[in-house]
């Protein structure tokens, strides 16, 4: 039993921290936000996890907020930068400082 | 917005309201008359401070047809998140991908928002654009070799379609299916 | 039984902490914000699913049971929609690797409209306003 459990933490352990190096790697800001968006959703799989393995279900209601506050992150983020197109005149927001797209600065240079 | 009489407004509201107290039930774990009743407060006090518009063209469900979509829905879902975790496992890094536009048959809101729901669910394939108007679906492939795979994967997302209007479809949906199917046998 | 039901509850937990590593590897080695957002979506929906049955099958009760359910449907109910948000966003800003795509049918369409750039009908600026930018 502890067995699993140790591998239940190593994996998911991983992949927090996977999550976080592309946290920390960026290179964009919507790269952030995919890595913030999915990093909730491993914090929310280890608390269920902890729940299953010690059979406490004092987590669970927190689960519930974890699972909807990713939402409504990702979405706010998304619709800022949404916004910010909008109003840029040349189309990728570069005039309203947003940084110039990694993927572009690659096939100019 | 026109206005329109209450108990037309009521009728539509109804589903929204029927699934706000279930959702409320769920977060309390247990069923009480208590419950239910603080429950339809919280579900009027929401739908009136925040109205949406209604759902035009309401849906209709058939079981069976239900029950197969979600079936061959659960095996996409294993299969092709095994598909896109072994192109993040395997070493020589990811493969190609693909962006590629889907003409819809259906034509009711409920229908397309449903396989677009199903179709971005599905790890390898992303939704990126809906156009409601001309029915066309813009989708983000992820494992893609040739072009063949990228038609399979297209021809994939008619599949899913079909089963959708089957199980939620009202009949003129699937006369429109079954016309586009006809003449797509008849013109080979 | 409850041997039976513990082995059933291990598998979910394991297949789904492991589709949560992979995805953690796929936001690291995949090459452009597009192609992550599908490692993304994957331990958003089939893992949280199967780590949800397995907690469910281990916690008893079944209060326990219907809220880890509910998070489960918020999670397929909210997960195509953000990932939609983003993707169209990043597709605008181009965050795409051009030289990965196999075929391209949206085509720069997809960002060169002039008048309808937002993410809602409702985000489209007024026309008669003057900041109507020049499509290039």
């Amino acid at each position: 039993m502890t067995v699993v459990g140790f591998a239940l933490y190593a994996l998911i352990g991983g992949g927090a921290l996977l999550a976080l190096v592309r946290l920390a790697l960026g290179p964009s800001l919507l790269d952030r936000v995919v890595a913030t968006d999915t990093l909730l959703v491993i914090i929310s799989a280890g608390l269920a996890v902890y729940a299953a393995l010690e059979r406490s279900p004092t987590v669970v209601p927190v689960l519930v907020v974890v699972s909807l506050l990713a939402f409504v992150g990702s979405v706010s983020v998304a619709r800022y930068i949404g916004g910010m197109l909008l109003r840029s005149r040349t189309g990728d927001g570069r005039d309203l400082g947003l940084p110039l797209a990694a993927e572009v600065r690659e096939e100019q240079s | 917005m026109t206005v329109e009489p209450a108990a037309t407004r009521l009728r539509h509201q109804v589903p929204l309201a029927v699934w706000l107290v279930v959702v409320w039930m769920l977060l309390w774990g247990t069923w009480s008359w208590a419950n239910l009743l603080s429950g339809s407060v919280v579900a009027l006090t929401v739908l009136t401070l925040l109205p949406l518009p209604h759902v035009v063209g309401g849906a209709r469900v058939r079981p069976l047809p239900l029950l197969v979509f979600l079936g061959h829905f659960v095996v996409d879902l294993f299969a092709s998140g095994a598909e896109v975790a072994w192109q993040a496992l395997r070493p020589g890094g990811v493969g190609r991908t693909a962006i590629v536009q889907v003409q819809l048959r259906a034509d009711s809101d409920l229908l397309l928002t449903m396989v677009a729901e199903a179709t971005s669910l599905v790890p390898g394939s992303l939704v990126l654009d809906l156009d409601r108007e001309h029915r066309v679906m813009t989708l983000h492939l992820l494992p893609v070799r040739d072009l063949e795979g990228v038609a399979r994967k297209k021809a994939n997302v008619l599949v899913v379609e079909e089963r959708l209007v089957r199980a939620f479809g009202s009949p003129a949906d699937l006369a429109v299916l079954d016309g586009h199917q006809g003449k797509a046998v008849s013109t080979p | 039984m409850t041997a039976l039901a513990d082995v059933v509850a291990f598998a979910c937990l394991l297949t789904g902490a492991a589709l949560c590593l992979t995805a953690g590897l796929g936001l690291v080695r995949f090459p452009d914000v597009l192609s992550r957002m599908h490692a993304g979506t994957k331990p958003q929906v089939l893992g949280v699913l199967l780590v949800m049955v397995g907690a469910a099958i281990r916690l008893d009760g079944w209060a326990n049971a219907w809220m880890l359910l509910l998070v489960a449907a918020f999670q397929l109910l909210t997960a195509p929609v953000s990932a939609h948000l983003i993707s169209r966003v990043a597709y605008r800003r181009r965050h795409v690797r051009r030289d990965l795509l196999l075929i391209d049918e949206f085509g720069p369409a997809g960002h060169q409209d002039p008048r309808y750039r937002g993410d809602e009908p409702g985000d489209a600026p007024p026309e008669e306003d003057g900041v109507l930018p020049q499509p290039s």
